[in-house]
């Protein structure tokens, strides 16, 4: 399993032909208190930079994009009764949904740990 | 003073700035034939403050208002009583404002009227939540149906024929504009509404059925049945209440399964104020609150521990969300929603019920006057104070000769079908508590009258 990491702080965490998608650690403790996240239906299409999931927090209510293209497969049921697993355990237990991917080459775009922990440090 | 501050360089410098060569290119967006291609004919030049307030005294003067009249409209907008208190508290310092709070949590006596107010429409609607108001019944029966979409993830809302045609108007308006698909339709005239049509209208692509209640010719439509075919299609159901009253007599929508409740609020503390502005009513499922539009006043605890108010849930709101709002609605009704809460409040829930009889009373004895006339039949099976009549000729041509004999008589359905001829004989009747034996009276007779022999002419 490899994980990979975008710009917009999504990270996706790749096992054969599914994706685990969250944001990361950094992007939680910029957002705050998550007060509700608001995920796509199962089996829905999304594209590589699309926003088919929204996390409020008490400070704003922020997009969160498809790392990859693919089908929703799963999402966390778990959220629902607690959006704050998003802060408490963001880069595991805090994951938002699973994508099948429809491109494994989209995966070339995103960067490894070490680039993305360089992206957060200029930041 | 001046009250327009802008020399005409600091003018063409700034169209300069954006580009237009002038005002009038600011403006090529109106239709032209809605323009007028110049100042108006005609019109008077200055005149005195006294002049203008005597010549504006003498044009009132030929109105027929609804206070002056025995007054049976309704269709969407009607007479009540409204206690004097209403209007003395809503003009109190403290609450006087026509808009939503801005700095919302310095205001907390505005957020609690609100919370009373949303406590209220949610026990009246039966809905687990209602917000703090929309600006009136038809936007917010078009923002219930942009939530059905944005729930159910379809486009295809069925609007009964039951729906008031001004509401459906706003809907189909707003839909040019989101690509939904509305199917509409007119009513029939018969005694009881078309709810066999709506269901079969109702298939998987549907997102949700809309249905007034009781519907534009007084009819009370089956919401649980409507709402148990809307939900074996995965639809939801958008109950619209344009007369809040009847909801002192009558089960409220949320409790027959709708999912969404809207209304006009107007009936309640409001009053006819020619038009407007009026009052949105809106409540649906606790499950939905994050897909509603508008504010919503909460009630939180503060760092000591004291009971306070907060809007809450406003990241679904335009000044955060952006283009991604549920709506662009962020703002509300202040001024009516006060009047209608206090209005409300006076009341109480056995008031309303009992006012709502007295409503339903006035109605059934202007119906059994009315259908002692010749040629006047009742149309309705079942009504609360709104019902439909039918004449022997076009209802509009009788309203018109109603009004000379000094009667406001009630709304005909040419008036608000124009294009429908096979709906011109049908005249809509309200009574409220506000009419008299008089009144009644009044019109039986003189409809009679006009009815018997047309050939007499009006009075003159």
């Amino acid at each position: 399993m490899t994980t990979y990491y975008t710009k917009d702080h999504e990270w996706i965490a790749v096992d054969g032909n599914t994706g685990t998608v969250g944001i990361t650690d950094y992007a939680q403790s910029q957002l705050g208190d998550i007060t509700f996240v608001e995920l796509p239906p199962e089996g829905s299409a999304v594209k590589q930079g699309d926003a088919p999931c929204v996390v409020d927090s008490v400070k704003a209510a922020s997009d969160v994009y498809a790392p990859v293209s693919g089908t929703v497969s799963d999402v966390n049921d778990a959220l629902a009764d607690a959006p704050e697993l998003v802060n408490t355990d963001a880069e595991s237990g805090g994951w938002l949904f699973r994508v099948t991917l429809a491109d494994a080459g989209e995966l070339g775009a995103l960067m490894d740990r070490a680039a993305y922990d360089d992206y957060v440090k200029g930041l | 003073m001046r009250y327009l501050p802008l020399t005409p360089a600091e003018r063409a410098d700034m169209l300069r700035t954006i580009g237009a060569g002038s005002v009038d290119e600011l403006f090529v967006d109106v239709p032209p034939e809605a323009r007028l291609p110049g100042p108006i004919a005609g019109l008077p030049g200055h005149a005195s403050e006294m002049a203008v307030e005597r010549h504006m005294t003498r044009l009132a003067a030929d109105n027929l208002s609804a206070t002056q009249a025995p007054f049976f409209l309704g269709a969407g907008a009607y007479r009540h009583h409204i206690p004097a208190s209403v209007d003395h508290l809503i003009q109190r310092g403290e609450f006087l404002t026509a808009y939503t709070p801005y700095q919302p949590e310095i205001a907390q006596g505005t957020l609690q009227v609100l919370f009373e107010f949303q406590t209220q429409v949610a026990r009246l609607f039966g809905t687990d939540v209602a917000n703090a108001s929309m600006y009136d019944g038809s936007t917010a029966c078009w923002e219930a149906i942009a939530m059905a979409g944005r729930i159910t993830r379809r486009k295809t809302a069925v609007l009964s024929g039951g729906l008031h045609p001004h509401y459906t108007a706003t809907a189909t308006t707003m839909a040019r504009f989101t690509g939904d698909q509305l199917a509409t339709s007119l009513p029939e005239l018969s005694a009881t509404p078309d709810d066999s049509a709506v269901i079969a209208a109702i298939d998987g692509e549907t997102s949700c059925v809309v249905v007034q209640y009781p519907d534009v010719l007084g009819r009370i439509p089956d919401l649980a049945a409507i709402a148990a075919a809307a939900q074996s299609q995965g639809a939801l159901v958008i109950a619209v209440v344009t007369e809040p009253v009847a909801l002192g007599l009558i089960e409220a929508p949320g409790k027959l399964g709708a999912d969404i409740v809207v209304g006009e609020g107007q009936s309640l503390g409001v009053g006819l104020q020619f038009g407007g502005p009026y009052l949105g009513l809106f409540g649906c499922r606790e499950k939905f609150v994050r897909q509603m539009p508008g504010r919503l006043a909460g009630q939180t605890v503060d760092a000591d521990g004291k009971r306070g108010f907060v809007l809450t849930l406003s990241t679904r709101e335009q000044h955060i969300r952006r283009e991604k709002a549920t709506s662009n609605i962020c703002t509300n009704s202040g001024l009516c929603a006060l009047a209608f809460s206090i209005h409300m409040t006076l009341l109480g829930g056995d008031g309303l019920a009992r006012l709502a009889r007295i409503n339903h009373a006035r109605a059934r004895a202007t119906a059994e006057a009315l259908a002692k006339v010749p040629g006047v039949s009742v149309l309705n099976d079942a009504y609360v104070n709104e019902f439909t009549v039918t004449l022997p000729r076009d209802a509009r041509d009788v309203v018109r000769e109603l009004a000379d004999y000094g009667v406001l008589g009630g709304v005909s359905l040419g008036r608000l079908y124009p294009e429908a001829s096979g709906l011109h004989n049908a005249l809509l009747v309200t009574a409220t508590e506000t009419t008299s034996d008089e009144d009644i009276h009044a019109l039986a007779t003189i409809l009679e009258a006009i009815l018997v022999d047309t050939h007499e002419g009006a009075p003159t």
